[in-house]
Protein backbone atom coordinates (compact mmCIF):
# COMPACT_ATOMS: atom_id res chain seq x y z
CA UNK A 1 0.00 0.00 0.00
CA UNK A 2 2.56 2.29 1.32
CA UNK A 3 6.41 1.46 0.72
CA UNK A 4 9.20 3.71 1.67
CA UNK A 5 12.54 2.49 0.78
CA UNK A 6 15.68 4.03 1.96
CA UNK A 7 14.66 7.78 1.55
CA UNK A 8 16.83 10.69 2.30
CA UNK A 9 15.51 14.34 1.89
CA UNK A 10 17.90 17.45 2.44
CA UNK A 11 16.44 20.53 1.84
CA UNK A 12 18.47 23.37 -0.43
CA UNK A 13 19.40 25.09 2.47
CA UNK A 14 21.27 22.24 3.68
CA UNK A 15 18.66 20.76 6.64
CA UNK A 16 18.73 16.84 6.34
CA UNK A 17 15.20 16.12 7.13
CA UNK A 18 15.17 12.40 6.12
CA UNK A 19 18.42 10.61 6.69
CA UNK A 20 17.11 6.93 5.36
CA UNK A 21 13.44 5.87 6.04
CA UNK A 22 12.42 2.09 5.44
CA UNK A 23 8.63 1.76 6.12
CA UNK A 24 5.54 -0.68 5.23
CA UNK A 25 2.43 0.22 5.50
CA UNK A 26 -0.57 -2.26 4.69
CA UNK A 27 -4.26 -1.45 3.14
CA UNK A 28 -6.38 -0.82 5.96
CA UNK A 29 -3.91 -0.22 8.68
CA UNK A 30 -3.85 2.74 11.53
CA UNK A 31 -0.38 4.45 11.90
CA UNK A 32 0.74 7.57 14.31
CA UNK A 33 3.77 8.94 13.32
CA UNK A 34 5.16 10.94 16.20
CA UNK A 35 8.59 12.19 17.29
CA UNK A 36 9.76 15.90 18.82
CA UNK A 37 9.34 18.74 16.81
CA UNK A 38 12.21 19.20 14.10
CA UNK A 39 12.96 15.40 13.83
CA UNK A 40 11.06 14.78 10.06
CA UNK A 41 7.70 14.31 11.04
CA UNK A 42 6.20 17.44 8.60
CA UNK A 43 9.03 16.09 6.28
CA UNK A 44 7.65 12.81 5.91
CA UNK A 45 4.20 13.50 5.61
CA UNK A 46 4.69 15.97 2.63
CA UNK A 47 6.51 12.95 0.56
CA UNK A 48 4.14 11.10 1.27
CA UNK A 49 1.16 13.55 -0.56
CA UNK A 50 4.64 14.66 -2.73
CA UNK A 51 4.22 18.51 -1.60
CA UNK A 52 7.90 17.51 -1.00
CA UNK A 53 10.10 15.31 -3.55
CA UNK A 54 12.91 13.25 -2.17
CA UNK A 55 16.49 14.04 -2.87
CA UNK A 56 17.17 9.65 -2.72
CA UNK A 57 14.98 6.68 -2.78
CA UNK A 58 11.74 5.28 -3.60
CA UNK A 59 8.25 5.85 -2.03
CA UNK A 60 5.12 3.87 -3.52
CA UNK A 61 1.76 4.48 -2.69
CA UNK A 62 -1.26 2.77 -4.67
CA UNK A 63 1.15 1.65 -7.18
CA UNK A 64 3.11 5.04 -8.33
CA UNK A 65 6.40 5.63 -7.32
CA UNK A 66 6.14 9.08 -5.99
CA UNK A 67 9.70 9.95 -6.23
CA UNK A 68 9.90 9.30 -10.01
CA UNK A 69 5.82 10.54 -10.92
CA UNK A 70 6.21 13.42 -13.25
CA UNK A 71 4.81 16.72 -12.43
CA UNK A 72 1.77 16.43 -14.52
CA UNK A 73 1.20 13.26 -12.84
CA UNK A 74 0.70 14.61 -9.15
CA UNK A 75 -3.17 15.93 -9.61
CA UNK A 76 -3.62 12.15 -10.53
CA UNK A 77 -1.55 10.47 -7.24
CA UNK A 78 -3.62 13.32 -5.06
CA UNK A 79 -6.62 11.99 -6.08
CA UNK A 80 -6.21 8.73 -4.45
CA UNK A 81 -5.55 10.38 -1.24
CA UNK A 82 -7.21 12.61 1.16
CA UNK A 83 -5.07 15.08 2.99
CA UNK A 84 -6.32 16.87 6.51
CA UNK A 85 -4.63 19.74 7.85
CA UNK A 86 -3.77 21.29 11.40
CA UNK A 87 -5.23 24.21 10.46
CA UNK A 88 -8.15 22.64 8.20
CA UNK A 89 -7.88 25.03 5.24
CA UNK A 90 -10.96 25.52 4.02
CA UNK A 91 -12.88 28.36 2.19
CA UNK A 92 -14.20 31.03 3.71
CA UNK A 93 -16.50 32.11 1.55
CA UNK A 94 -18.29 28.78 0.27
CA UNK A 95 -20.50 26.79 2.49
CA UNK A 96 -19.62 23.55 4.55
CA UNK A 97 -21.66 21.78 1.52
CA UNK A 98 -19.57 23.76 -1.15
CA UNK A 99 -16.62 23.52 0.99
CA UNK A 100 -16.73 19.70 0.85
CA UNK A 101 -18.29 19.88 -3.19
CA UNK A 102 -15.22 21.48 -4.10
CA UNK A 103 -13.03 18.58 -3.96
CA UNK A 104 -15.21 17.11 -6.60
CA UNK A 105 -15.93 19.85 -8.64
CA UNK A 106 -12.03 20.44 -9.99
CA UNK A 107 -11.90 16.82 -10.59
CA UNK A 108 -14.56 17.55 -12.84
CA UNK A 109 -17.39 14.95 -11.32
CA UNK A 110 -20.85 14.85 -12.12
CA UNK A 111 -23.13 17.23 -10.29
CA UNK A 112 -25.42 14.50 -9.59
CA UNK A 113 -22.46 12.23 -8.32
CA UNK A 114 -21.36 15.53 -6.33
CA UNK A 115 -24.66 15.97 -4.10
CA UNK A 116 -24.44 12.07 -3.73
CA UNK A 117 -21.01 12.06 -2.12
CA UNK A 118 -21.24 15.19 -0.74
CA UNK A 119 -24.47 14.21 1.88
CA UNK A 120 -22.84 11.22 2.23
CA UNK A 121 -19.79 12.20 3.89
CA UNK A 122 -21.66 15.29 5.82
CA UNK A 123 -23.79 12.16 6.80
CA UNK A 124 -20.69 10.33 8.09
CA UNK A 125 -19.25 13.68 9.94
CA UNK A 126 -22.43 14.39 11.32
CA UNK A 127 -22.79 17.93 9.83
CA UNK A 128 -25.61 17.43 7.06
CA UNK A 129 -27.90 20.20 9.25
CA UNK A 130 -24.72 22.68 8.64
CA UNK A 131 -24.19 22.29 5.50
CA UNK A 132 -25.71 25.71 4.44
CA UNK A 133 -23.44 27.35 6.98
CA UNK A 134 -20.11 29.06 6.64
CA UNK A 135 -16.59 27.90 8.40
CA UNK A 136 -16.45 30.90 10.53
CA UNK A 137 -20.07 29.78 11.99
CA UNK A 138 -18.40 27.00 13.10
CA UNK A 139 -16.39 25.20 16.28
CA UNK A 140 -12.77 24.43 15.44
CA UNK A 141 -13.91 20.90 15.71
CA UNK A 142 -16.49 20.95 13.09
CA UNK A 143 -14.56 22.72 10.95
CA UNK A 144 -12.05 19.71 11.16
CA UNK A 145 -14.84 17.61 10.78
CA UNK A 146 -15.46 19.45 7.18
CA UNK A 147 -12.03 19.38 5.86
CA UNK A 148 -12.15 15.37 6.95
CA UNK A 149 -15.11 15.14 5.18
CA UNK A 150 -13.61 16.73 2.33
CA UNK A 151 -10.46 14.49 2.34
CA UNK A 152 -12.71 11.30 2.11
CA UNK A 153 -15.48 12.71 -0.04
CA UNK A 154 -13.67 10.95 -3.32
CA UNK A 155 -13.15 7.60 -1.74
CA UNK A 156 -9.47 7.52 -1.41
CA UNK A 157 -7.47 4.35 -0.20
CA UNK A 158 -5.59 5.90 1.62
CA UNK A 159 -5.78 9.23 4.22
CA UNK A 160 -2.80 11.69 5.43
CA UNK A 161 -3.50 13.88 8.56
CA UNK A 162 -1.05 16.33 9.66
CA UNK A 163 -1.58 17.19 12.98
CA UNK A 164 -5.40 16.64 12.67
CA UNK A 165 -6.25 17.57 16.22
CA UNK A 166 -3.56 20.16 16.78
CA UNK A 167 -5.64 23.32 17.57
CA UNK A 168 -8.55 21.31 18.89
CA UNK A 169 -9.36 20.95 22.70
CA UNK A 170 -8.64 17.74 24.32
CA UNK A 171 -12.90 16.88 24.39
CA UNK A 172 -13.06 17.38 20.45
CA UNK A 173 -10.14 16.10 19.59
CA UNK A 174 -11.69 12.74 20.71
CA UNK A 175 -14.95 13.48 18.68
CA UNK A 176 -12.40 14.04 15.57
CA UNK A 177 -10.50 10.63 16.69
CA UNK A 178 -13.79 8.61 17.09
CA UNK A 179 -14.07 9.76 12.95
CA UNK A 180 -11.01 8.76 12.07
CA UNK A 181 -11.75 5.40 13.33
CA UNK A 182 -14.82 4.69 11.76
CA UNK A 183 -13.05 5.93 8.59
CA UNK A 184 -10.00 3.22 9.43
CA UNK A 185 -12.96 0.83 10.12
CA UNK A 186 -14.23 0.83 6.55
CA UNK A 187 -10.67 -0.01 5.30
CA UNK A 188 -9.26 3.42 4.50
CA UNK A 189 -5.26 3.43 6.09
CA UNK A 190 -5.22 6.33 8.04
CA UNK A 191 -1.38 7.75 8.44
CA UNK A 192 -1.64 10.24 11.37
CA UNK A 193 1.35 12.95 12.42
CA UNK A 194 0.20 13.95 16.25
CA UNK A 195 1.92 15.17 19.70
CA UNK A 196 -1.49 13.98 21.53
CA UNK A 197 0.03 11.57 23.84
CA UNK A 198 -3.23 11.07 25.57
CA UNK A 199 -4.80 9.45 22.16
CA UNK A 200 -1.99 7.80 21.34
CA UNK A 201 -1.65 5.95 24.89
CA UNK A 202 -5.33 5.42 24.67
CA UNK A 203 -6.41 4.12 21.26
CA UNK A 204 -3.90 1.86 20.51
CA UNK A 205 -2.14 1.10 17.13
CA UNK A 206 1.15 1.24 15.36
CA UNK A 207 3.41 3.81 16.10
CA UNK A 208 6.23 4.66 14.07
CA UNK A 209 8.66 7.73 16.06
CA UNK A 210 10.88 9.40 14.22
CA UNK A 211 14.09 11.25 15.69
CA UNK A 212 16.91 12.90 13.40
CA UNK A 213 15.42 11.51 10.39
CA UNK A 214 15.02 7.84 10.92
CA UNK A 215 12.48 5.74 12.58
CA UNK A 216 14.06 5.17 15.79
CA UNK A 217 10.55 2.66 16.69
CA UNK A 218 8.15 1.06 14.97
CA UNK A 219 5.40 -0.71 17.22
CA UNK A 220 2.34 -2.32 16.52
CA UNK A 221 0.97 -1.53 19.47
CA UNK A 222 2.85 1.29 20.56
CA UNK A 223 2.52 4.17 23.18
CA UNK A 224 3.84 7.88 22.97
CA UNK A 225 6.51 6.95 24.31
CA UNK A 226 7.53 10.87 25.03
CA UNK A 227 7.00 13.64 27.99
CA UNK A 228 5.21 16.55 26.02
CA UNK B 1 -13.63 20.41 -21.32
CA UNK B 2 -16.80 19.89 -20.31
CA UNK B 3 -19.08 22.83 -20.78
CA UNK B 4 -20.25 22.90 -16.96
CA UNK B 5 -16.57 23.61 -16.50
CA UNK B 6 -15.97 25.84 -18.54
CA UNK B 7 -19.22 27.53 -17.39
CA UNK B 8 -17.64 27.86 -13.83
CA UNK B 9 -14.37 29.02 -15.03
CA UNK B 10 -16.14 32.28 -16.17
CA UNK B 11 -17.79 32.56 -13.50
CA UNK B 12 -14.46 32.33 -11.69
CA UNK B 13 -13.16 34.93 -13.85
CA UNK B 14 -15.58 37.38 -13.74
CA UNK B 15 -16.14 37.23 -10.21
CA UNK B 16 -12.25 37.53 -9.99
CA UNK B 17 -12.66 40.70 -12.05
CA UNK B 18 -15.58 42.28 -10.21
CA UNK B 19 -13.28 41.63 -6.86
CA UNK B 20 -10.38 43.58 -7.85
CA UNK B 21 -12.42 46.54 -9.78
CA UNK B 22 -9.64 48.95 -10.05
CA UNK B 23 -6.72 46.81 -10.94
CA UNK B 24 -9.16 45.42 -13.75
CA UNK B 25 -9.74 49.48 -14.68
CA UNK B 26 -6.20 49.95 -14.52
CA UNK B 27 -5.04 46.84 -16.21
CA UNK B 28 -8.21 47.78 -18.96
CA UNK B 29 -6.99 51.26 -19.41
CA UNK B 30 -3.46 50.54 -19.93
CA UNK B 31 -4.41 48.48 -22.57
CA UNK B 32 -6.62 50.96 -24.08
CA UNK B 33 -3.57 53.70 -23.93
CA UNK B 34 -1.55 51.27 -25.67
CA UNK B 35 -3.86 49.83 -28.19
CA UNK B 36 -5.01 53.81 -29.18
CA UNK B 37 -1.43 54.69 -29.89
CA UNK B 38 -1.21 51.23 -31.76
CA UNK B 39 -3.86 51.68 -34.24
CA UNK B 40 -2.80 55.08 -34.71
CA UNK B 41 0.52 54.63 -35.31
CA UNK B 42 -0.26 51.69 -37.68
CA UNK B 43 -3.18 53.60 -39.55
CA UNK B 44 -0.84 56.59 -39.96
CA UNK B 45 2.43 54.09 -40.99
CA UNK B 46 0.04 52.32 -43.80
CA UNK B 47 -0.78 55.50 -45.01
CA UNK B 48 2.50 56.49 -45.73
CA UNK B 49 3.55 53.31 -47.40
CA UNK B 50 -0.09 54.28 -49.61
CA UNK B 51 1.13 57.03 -50.32
CA UNK B 52 5.25 56.15 -50.97
CA UNK B 53 4.02 53.09 -53.36
CA UNK B 54 1.99 55.75 -55.17
CA UNK B 55 4.08 58.41 -56.31
CA UNK B 56 6.29 55.48 -56.69
CA UNK B 57 4.36 54.17 -59.51
CA UNK B 58 4.36 57.53 -60.93
CA UNK B 59 8.27 57.92 -61.29
CA UNK B 60 9.54 57.77 -65.00
CA UNK B 61 11.88 59.38 -67.34
CA UNK B 62 11.43 61.97 -69.62
CA UNK B 63 14.03 61.68 -72.18
CA UNK B 64 13.55 64.70 -74.84
CA UNK B 65 14.54 63.97 -78.42
CA UNK B 66 16.69 66.38 -80.15
CA UNK B 67 14.41 68.92 -82.23
CA UNK B 68 16.81 67.93 -85.78
CA UNK B 69 15.58 64.34 -85.31
CA UNK B 70 13.76 63.06 -87.79
CA UNK B 71 10.17 61.72 -87.01
CA UNK B 72 10.54 58.58 -89.17
CA UNK B 73 13.28 57.51 -86.90
CA UNK B 74 11.66 57.30 -83.55
CA UNK B 75 10.55 54.20 -83.67
CA UNK B 76 13.16 52.84 -84.23
CA UNK B 77 14.80 54.64 -81.01
CA UNK B 78 12.16 53.92 -79.12
CA UNK B 79 13.25 50.02 -79.92
CA UNK B 80 16.88 50.64 -78.86
CA UNK B 81 15.26 52.42 -75.79
CA UNK B 82 13.22 48.95 -74.87
CA UNK B 83 16.03 46.99 -75.44
CA UNK B 84 18.17 48.43 -72.14
CA UNK B 85 18.50 46.43 -69.20
CA UNK B 86 15.94 47.09 -66.38
CA UNK B 87 13.76 49.17 -68.98
CA UNK B 88 10.01 48.08 -68.32
CA UNK B 89 7.91 50.51 -70.84
CA UNK B 90 8.83 53.05 -73.36
CA UNK B 91 6.18 55.24 -74.35
CA UNK B 92 6.31 57.95 -76.64
CA UNK B 93 4.86 61.11 -76.36
CA UNK B 94 4.20 63.87 -78.67
CA UNK B 95 5.22 67.73 -77.85
CA UNK B 96 1.62 68.42 -78.54
CA UNK B 97 0.68 65.97 -76.16
CA UNK B 98 3.08 67.04 -73.69
CA UNK B 99 1.46 70.16 -73.82
CA UNK B 100 -1.63 69.70 -73.31
CA UNK B 101 -0.78 67.44 -70.27
CA UNK B 102 0.50 70.55 -69.05
CA UNK B 103 -1.99 72.29 -69.11
CA UNK B 104 -4.30 70.08 -68.13
CA UNK B 105 -2.28 69.95 -64.78
CA UNK B 106 -1.96 73.08 -63.94
CA UNK B 107 -5.90 73.30 -63.72
CA UNK B 108 -7.49 76.55 -64.37
CA UNK B 109 -4.47 78.44 -64.31
CA UNK B 110 -2.99 76.38 -67.46
CA UNK B 111 -5.34 78.23 -69.82
CA UNK B 112 -3.26 81.30 -69.77
CA UNK B 113 -0.39 78.62 -71.35
CA UNK B 114 -2.94 77.46 -74.31
CA UNK B 115 -1.40 80.62 -76.38
CA UNK B 116 1.56 78.23 -76.59
CA UNK B 117 0.00 75.65 -79.22
CA UNK B 118 0.70 77.66 -81.96
CA UNK B 119 4.67 77.91 -81.26
CA UNK B 120 5.28 74.66 -78.75
CA UNK B 121 8.67 75.57 -76.69
CA UNK B 122 8.22 71.55 -75.70
CA UNK B 123 9.96 69.19 -77.35
CA UNK B 124 8.92 65.41 -78.35
CA UNK B 125 9.58 62.92 -75.57
CA UNK B 126 9.61 59.03 -74.59
CA UNK B 127 8.43 58.61 -71.38
CA UNK B 128 10.28 55.18 -69.68
CA UNK B 129 9.45 53.69 -66.78
CA UNK B 130 11.95 50.82 -64.88
CA UNK B 131 11.40 47.96 -63.56
CA UNK B 132 11.87 49.13 -60.15
CA UNK B 133 11.42 52.41 -59.13
CA UNK B 134 15.63 52.19 -57.31
CA UNK B 135 16.85 51.57 -60.84
CA UNK B 136 15.64 54.96 -62.31
CA UNK B 137 19.04 56.89 -61.76
CA UNK B 138 20.90 54.29 -63.49
CA UNK B 139 18.42 53.99 -66.45
CA UNK B 140 18.53 57.64 -66.84
CA UNK B 141 22.36 57.87 -67.16
CA UNK B 142 22.25 55.18 -69.81
CA UNK B 143 19.42 56.87 -71.52
CA UNK B 144 21.53 60.05 -71.68
CA UNK B 145 24.34 58.66 -73.82
CA UNK B 146 22.04 58.47 -76.42
CA UNK B 147 22.39 60.71 -79.11
CA UNK B 148 18.90 61.46 -80.06
CA UNK B 149 18.17 62.24 -76.50
CA UNK B 150 18.52 65.82 -75.59
CA UNK B 151 17.72 66.04 -72.29
CA UNK B 152 16.63 63.30 -69.72
CA UNK B 153 14.54 64.56 -66.75
CA UNK B 154 13.36 62.25 -63.76
CA UNK B 155 12.24 62.63 -60.23
CA UNK B 156 14.62 61.08 -58.33
CA UNK B 157 15.03 61.99 -54.60
CA UNK B 158 11.35 62.30 -53.78
CA UNK B 159 10.76 59.30 -53.60
CA UNK B 160 14.15 58.04 -51.25
CA UNK B 161 13.12 61.04 -48.95
CA UNK B 162 9.48 59.87 -48.85
CA UNK B 163 10.97 56.42 -47.72
CA UNK B 164 13.34 57.57 -45.19
CA UNK B 165 10.70 59.35 -43.39
CA UNK B 166 8.62 56.79 -43.65
CA UNK B 167 11.81 54.43 -42.09
CA UNK B 168 12.02 56.86 -39.48
CA UNK B 169 8.45 57.09 -38.78
CA UNK B 170 8.05 52.81 -38.31
CA UNK B 171 11.32 52.65 -36.29
CA UNK B 172 10.17 55.35 -33.68
CA UNK B 173 6.55 53.47 -33.94
CA UNK B 174 8.09 50.31 -33.04
CA UNK B 175 10.04 51.84 -30.15
CA UNK B 176 7.13 53.33 -28.93
CA UNK B 177 4.28 50.60 -29.32
CA UNK B 178 6.72 47.78 -27.64
CA UNK B 179 7.26 50.11 -24.51
CA UNK B 180 3.72 50.46 -24.36
CA UNK B 181 2.99 46.59 -24.86
CA UNK B 182 5.28 46.19 -22.25
CA UNK B 183 3.73 48.13 -20.06
CA UNK B 184 0.36 47.22 -20.56
CA UNK B 185 1.54 43.81 -20.12
CA UNK B 186 3.10 44.30 -16.76
CA UNK B 187 -0.09 45.92 -15.33
CA UNK B 188 -1.70 42.76 -16.35
CA UNK B 189 0.18 40.58 -14.85
CA UNK B 190 0.22 42.38 -11.64
CA UNK B 191 -3.19 42.83 -12.01
CA UNK B 192 -3.67 38.71 -11.98
CA UNK B 193 -1.48 38.18 -9.64
CA UNK B 194 -3.17 40.34 -6.80
CA UNK B 195 -6.05 38.31 -7.70
CA UNK B 196 -4.04 35.05 -7.43
CA UNK B 197 -2.40 36.56 -3.99
CA UNK B 198 -6.61 36.67 -2.67
CA UNK B 199 -7.06 33.43 -4.33
CA UNK B 200 -3.57 32.00 -2.92
CA UNK B 201 -5.37 29.38 -0.61
CA UNK B 202 -8.16 28.04 -2.93
CA UNK B 203 -5.36 26.94 -5.66
CA UNK B 204 -3.39 25.29 -2.66
CA UNK B 205 -6.48 23.35 -1.65
CA UNK B 206 -7.31 22.63 -5.52
CA UNK B 207 -3.87 21.34 -6.13
CA UNK B 208 -4.11 18.99 -2.85
CA UNK B 209 -7.52 17.87 -4.01
CA UNK B 210 -5.92 16.98 -7.38
CA UNK B 211 -6.85 19.48 -9.09
CA UNK B 212 -4.64 19.91 -12.60
CA UNK B 213 -2.73 22.72 -13.67
CA UNK B 214 -4.57 23.08 -16.42
CA UNK B 215 -7.69 23.63 -14.27
CA UNK B 216 -6.56 26.10 -12.46
CA UNK B 217 -4.84 28.21 -15.04
CA UNK B 218 -8.57 28.51 -17.02
CA UNK B 219 -9.84 30.99 -14.96
CA UNK B 220 -6.71 33.21 -14.79
CA UNK B 221 -6.42 32.65 -18.79
CA UNK B 222 -9.69 34.04 -18.99
CA UNK B 223 -9.65 36.78 -17.05
CA UNK B 224 -6.36 37.83 -18.76
CA UNK B 225 -7.99 37.50 -22.35
CA UNK B 226 -11.18 39.47 -21.20
CA UNK B 227 -9.08 42.33 -19.96
CA UNK B 228 -6.91 42.97 -23.10
CA UNK B 229 -10.30 42.16 -25.61
CA UNK B 230 -12.24 44.52 -23.23
CA UNK B 231 -8.84 47.42 -23.40
CA UNK B 232 -9.38 47.14 -27.48
CA UNK B 233 -12.84 48.48 -27.68
CA UNK B 234 -12.25 51.95 -27.15
CA UNK B 235 -9.19 52.34 -29.69
CA UNK B 236 -11.17 50.13 -32.01
CA UNK B 237 -14.03 52.85 -31.85
CA UNK B 238 -11.45 55.87 -31.74
CA UNK B 239 -9.52 54.96 -34.80
CA UNK B 240 -13.09 53.53 -36.80
CA UNK B 241 -14.73 56.98 -35.93
CA UNK B 242 -11.32 59.19 -36.64
CA UNK B 243 -10.10 57.58 -39.48
CA UNK B 244 -13.52 57.88 -41.48
CA UNK B 245 -13.77 61.81 -40.51
CA UNK B 246 -9.98 62.33 -41.33
CA UNK B 247 -10.90 60.04 -44.86
CA UNK B 248 -13.87 62.27 -46.16
CA UNK B 249 -11.97 65.95 -45.34
CA UNK B 250 -8.80 64.47 -46.96
CA UNK B 251 -10.92 62.90 -50.22
CA UNK B 252 -12.96 66.38 -50.48
CA UNK B 253 -10.00 68.47 -50.02
CA UNK B 254 -7.32 67.09 -51.51
CA UNK B 255 -7.71 64.02 -52.86
CA UNK B 256 -8.17 65.04 -56.80
CA UNK B 257 -5.06 66.62 -56.45
CA UNK B 258 -2.42 64.17 -55.27
CA UNK B 259 -2.79 62.09 -51.87
CA UNK B 260 -5.17 59.66 -51.75
CA UNK B 261 -5.27 57.24 -48.33
CA UNK B 262 -6.40 54.06 -47.72
CA UNK B 263 -9.96 53.08 -48.48
CA UNK B 264 -11.67 52.82 -45.07
CA UNK B 265 -12.59 49.44 -45.85
CA UNK B 266 -10.71 47.19 -45.48
CA UNK B 267 -8.54 48.93 -43.03
CA UNK B 268 -10.57 49.28 -39.99
CA UNK B 269 -11.94 45.81 -39.97
CA UNK B 270 -8.22 44.36 -39.89
CA UNK B 271 -7.07 47.15 -37.60
CA UNK B 272 -10.23 46.33 -35.35
CA UNK B 273 -9.29 42.40 -35.83
CA UNK B 274 -5.59 42.69 -35.02
CA UNK B 275 -6.50 45.39 -32.08
CA UNK B 276 -8.24 42.16 -30.66
CA UNK B 277 -5.61 40.01 -31.16
CA UNK B 278 -2.96 41.93 -29.27
CA UNK B 279 -5.43 42.97 -26.35
CA UNK B 280 -5.89 39.03 -26.30
CA UNK B 281 -2.15 38.48 -26.54
CA UNK B 282 -1.11 40.50 -24.07
CA UNK B 283 -3.62 39.63 -21.36
CA UNK B 284 -3.38 35.82 -22.03
CA UNK B 285 0.70 36.79 -21.45
CA UNK B 286 0.44 38.94 -18.94
CA UNK B 287 -1.61 36.28 -16.81
CA UNK B 288 -0.16 32.99 -17.73
CA UNK B 289 3.45 34.79 -16.77
CA UNK B 290 2.04 35.32 -12.85
CA UNK B 291 0.08 32.09 -12.72
CA UNK B 292 3.07 29.99 -13.37
CA UNK B 293 4.79 30.50 -10.34
CA UNK B 294 1.93 29.66 -7.96
CA UNK B 295 1.23 26.64 -9.37
CA UNK B 296 4.07 25.05 -7.95
CA UNK B 297 2.75 23.57 -4.71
Amino acid sequence: MIEMVDVWKTYPNGVMALNGIDVYIDKGEFVYVVGPSGAGKSTFIKCMYREEKPTQGSIIINGTNLAKVKERQIPKVRRKMGVIFQDFKLLPRLTVYENVAFALEVIEESPKVIRERVMEVLDLVKLKNKARMFPDELSGGEQQRVSIARSIVNHPPVVIADEPTGNLDPETAWEIMDIFKEINARGTTVVMATHNKEIVNTITKRVIAIEGGRIVRDEAKGDYGYED
Amino acid sequence: MKIRTLKRHLVEAFKSMGRNGWMSFASISAVTVTLLLVSVFLAILLNINYIASQIEDDVQIRAYIERTEKQENYAAYQKELEKLDKVKTVEYQSKEKGLDELIKSLGDEGEAFSSLKNENPLRDAFIIYTEKPQDTAAVAKEVDKFKFVNKVEYGKGTVEKLFKVTDVARNVGIVLVLGLVFTAMFLISNTIKLTIVTRRREIEIMKLVGATNGFIRWPFFIEGFALGVAGAFLPILVIAVGYQAIFDIVNQKLGTVFIELLPVTPLIPQLALLMLLIGGVIGVWGSLTSVRKFLKI
